[in-house]
């Protein structure tokens, strides 16, 4: 009688020891960890998960992969990291030795990233991450030689937006007077560093800079002290829950701004559905040229396959990590060293157009500030992208323009 | 201080199970090596929380706070000490934000306790924050050569440690006090026990450890940031499993983490879109049949083997 828990948790383990072995020659397994609870889950379930599950879908409906000549169907383990670091360890580790998995999805989030990459360099996946974004990629390559970033580097982000708005003021359309606000948090605050540097060597005049704790639920005292200072620009080096908290003070308090920019979050299509028209000429981090017709064909089919809408940013950035795992893995075959090798000598066509990572791993292709214009999120400022659009001023909130 | 013949047997039990335990690295699955290093973490955390709330059931929730500390020692100082060094000064920062802790909270009943304890772990993650805002410094990048063999073997050592270390305050006049204590508090003032020095001094315990765990881990999660050092389900984690063990025997906690971190294992990889729903409910059929966690079904398991053999005799 008391021995059965016992029993139970070996059978447990006994069923999940048969279900990992079981998986048939002629399929390819990918693994994928990232957040489906905690903190980041409601990021990874805009721009991580519906992205992996069209490319398995896409992927399957041709046949599967071509490998070595021969079509493998892909069977994708999913695992919740739980947005904690300890629980990515343990997935990313149970994937590489219980479910024998041929290549594993980059993780979700810059921390969570980086605590998986040194299981990943030990069993020799290759990492191709995107929503890890940083400025230590020299440091990063050289530790983990086969760990490959896609997305851009936080100062790139803070400092083009700081150019943005240094062009609108030499075109004459903006004055000199900057409202900063950052969140206390590590992305926050790096972003809110550099901004700050590049905002006074280019003569802005600072006249609101502040910072908020993450979490802070009301975020009305932060915004009628922007406006008290009566700013040409407000910029917030936000996350997701204060873009949007931020955005709707903003209205509330009828912001008289001629550019209003907040970080992540902003090319999330629930961005654009909860503000409207309020929205339109409202800056964010990241982007994508919304016209090039290879992300018009992988927009339809995300909302095809998953009933959602991809953000205008990382989603697609996310597609073209797996269709770079894709085309390497048909180019060389199943060695994983051999996979890594080709995606450091390769240019690749991918969603966003080529994509290389010739130097210390990073592609140096990629958006930086994208802007809202009559309800489609448009990249407005790119490192080595073609077709961002121009920027528009700010002009009220809508309702009585 | 005398060691009886059972005392002696135990120790080279304990040496040899020790011995057993570091080969795990040698077995060549870092698959079991990464469960290893799970397990022996929340051993050496739950075991010490056990050895100061166990015998005065205060309940802390400060795990998170002193495991955040650890790894904001080892993220600033890897560069310019040897890594055993950021241990031991974790270990004293523990110990003395421990006691400050203590000193401040001890002296109130249980509840105010939980509750400070609770916010503590938020209290420093706000406080590194504001440093790093105010400095403008990024997460930190711990980039080193340490294994996570290495780590194992740390975590192990750190194990042992506490055990030891708990073996003999069991033996000595604290432990004795701090028996008193828990069964009475009023009683243990009235013969002269200092209560709150007493409690205090066994907090550090807890708290040193704790930072010390979280020192030895950073180098394993590579970034550093508040959100994840400070993640405050490792405080109720750690709970969890030491009482799922029993906190009453220096054992209990033990024989709580190992099944829990194979359940979580076992939940994790079969239930991959519920797993802390199928976590709760596990929780809610443990405490339901395992009322005095598995010291309790072991002890109980024992007893009717006695007896059994006793109608046999």
């Amino acid at each position: 009688m008391q021995r059965r828990p016992f029993l139970k948790l070996a059978t447990a383990l006994a069923v999940a020891g048969t279900i990992a072995g079981a998986a048939s020659a002629d399929t390819i397994r990918i693994g994928a960890v990232a957040p489906k609870t905690g903190g980041l889950a409601g990021g990874a379930a805009v721009t991580q998960w519906p992205t992996i599950a069209l490319w398995v879908d896409q992927v399957n409906a041709d046949g599967g992969l071509t490998v070595d000549g021969e079509k493998m169907m892909i069977e994708l383990i999913e695992y919740d990291d739980q947005t904690n670091p300890g629980e990515t360890i343990k997935a990313v580790q149970r994937l590489a030795t219980q479910d024998e998995a041929h290549f594993i999805i980059a993780p979700y989030g810059t921390g969570l990233n980086l605590a998986a990459a040194p299981i990943f360099a030990r069993y020799g996946y290759p990492q191709i991450a995107v929503s890890a974004i940083t400025d230590q990629q020299p440091e990063l390559s050289a530790q983990f030689p086969d760990m490959f970033f896609t997305l851009g580097t936080t100062s790139a982000l803070a400092e083009d937006a700081v150019k943005i708005l240094t062009d609108m003021r030499e075109a004459g359309q903006l004055g000199n007077k900057i409202a900063m606000v950052n969140v206390a948090d590590a992305f926050g605050i790096e972003l809110a560093t550099v901004a700050r540097e590049r905002f006074a060597e280019a003569g802005f005049e600072l006249v609101y800079d502040t910072s908020y704790p993450l979490g802070t639920q009301d975020l009305s005292p932060v915004m009628k002290a922007a406006k008290a200072a009566e700013p040409d620009a407000f910029v917030a080096w936000s996350y997701p829950p204060d873009t949007f908290a931020l955005t709707e003070q903003a209205i509330i308090e009828d912001l008289d701004v001629q550019a209003f920019y907040t970080a992540v979050a902003t090319p999330f299509p629930a961005y654009g559905a909860r503000f409207g028209a309020a929205a339109n000429g409202n800056l964010g981090a990241g982007g994508v040229n919304p016209d090039s017709e290879a992300f018009q064909a992988y927009a339809t089919a995300h909302q095809e396959v998953t009933g959602v809408a991809p953000d205008s940013w990382a989603s697609a950035t996310t597609y073209a990590s797996l269709e770079i795992l894709q085309q390497s893995i048909e180019a060389v075959g199943l060695d994983r060293a051999a996979v890594a090798d080709h995606i450091r000598a390769t240019t690749f066509e991918t969603v966003l157009g080529p994509m290389s990572f010739a130097n210390n791993n990073s592609n140096e292709a990629f958006w930086t500030v994208g802007q809202w214009q009559d309800g489609v999120y448009r990249g407005v400022a790119a490192r080595g992208r073609d077709g961002a659009a121009e920027v528009q001023l700010k002009d009220g909130w809508g309702s009585d323009s | 201080m005398t060691l009886t013949a059972s005392d002696l047997r135990n120790l080279v039990l304990a040496a040899l199970a020790l011995a057993v335990c570091a080969l795990l690295p040698f077995g060549g699955s870092g698959y079991w090596l990464g469960i290893g290093v799970t397990i022996v973490m929340f051993t050496a955390l739950a075991t010490s929380w056990a050895l100061f709330s166990g015998p005065t059931h205060y309940i802390s929730l400060a795990t998170a706070a002193f495991f955040g500390v650890g790894t904001y020692v080892t993220g600033l100082g890897f560069e310019v000490l040897p890594f055993w060094s950021l241990i031991g000064i974790a270990g004293l920062i523990g110990a003395v934000l421990a006691a400050l802790v203590g000193f401040a909270t001890l002296r109130l009943s249980g509840v105010y306790f939980v509750i400070f304890t609770l916010g503590l772990a938020e209290l420093v993650r706000q406080v590194i924050t504001w440093g790093q805002n105010m400095t403008g410094q990024r997460g930190l990048y711990v980039l080193t050569d340490i294994t996570e063999a290495g780590i194992y073997w740390w975590l192990l050592g750190l194990s042992a440690a506490v055990y030891l270390g708990g073996w003999l305050i069991g033996r000595s006049r604290l432990g004795f006090a701090l028996r008193i204590i828990g069964d009475d508090e009023t009683v243990a003032a009235h013969s002269g026990i200092n209560t709150a020095f007493a409690k205090v001094m066994l907090f550090m315990v807890p708290g040193a450890v704790a930072a010390m765990t979280g020192a030895i881990l950073a180098p394993r999660y590579v970034y550093i940031e508040p959100s994840l050092a400070f993640a405050p389900i490792l405080s109720f984690q750690v709970v969890i499993m030491a009482l799922l063990g029993g906190a009453s025997r220096l054992w209990g906690p033990l024989v709580g983490v190992i099944p829990f971190t194979l359940l979580l294992e076992s939940i994790s990889s079969n239930f991959p879109n519920q797993t802390t729903l199928v976590l709760g409910v596990a929780f809610l059929v443990i405490v339901y049949f395992l009322p005095r966690g598995f010291v309790g079904l072991l002890e109980d398991a024992r007893g009717g083997l006695r007896k059994r053999a006793g109608g046999m005799a």
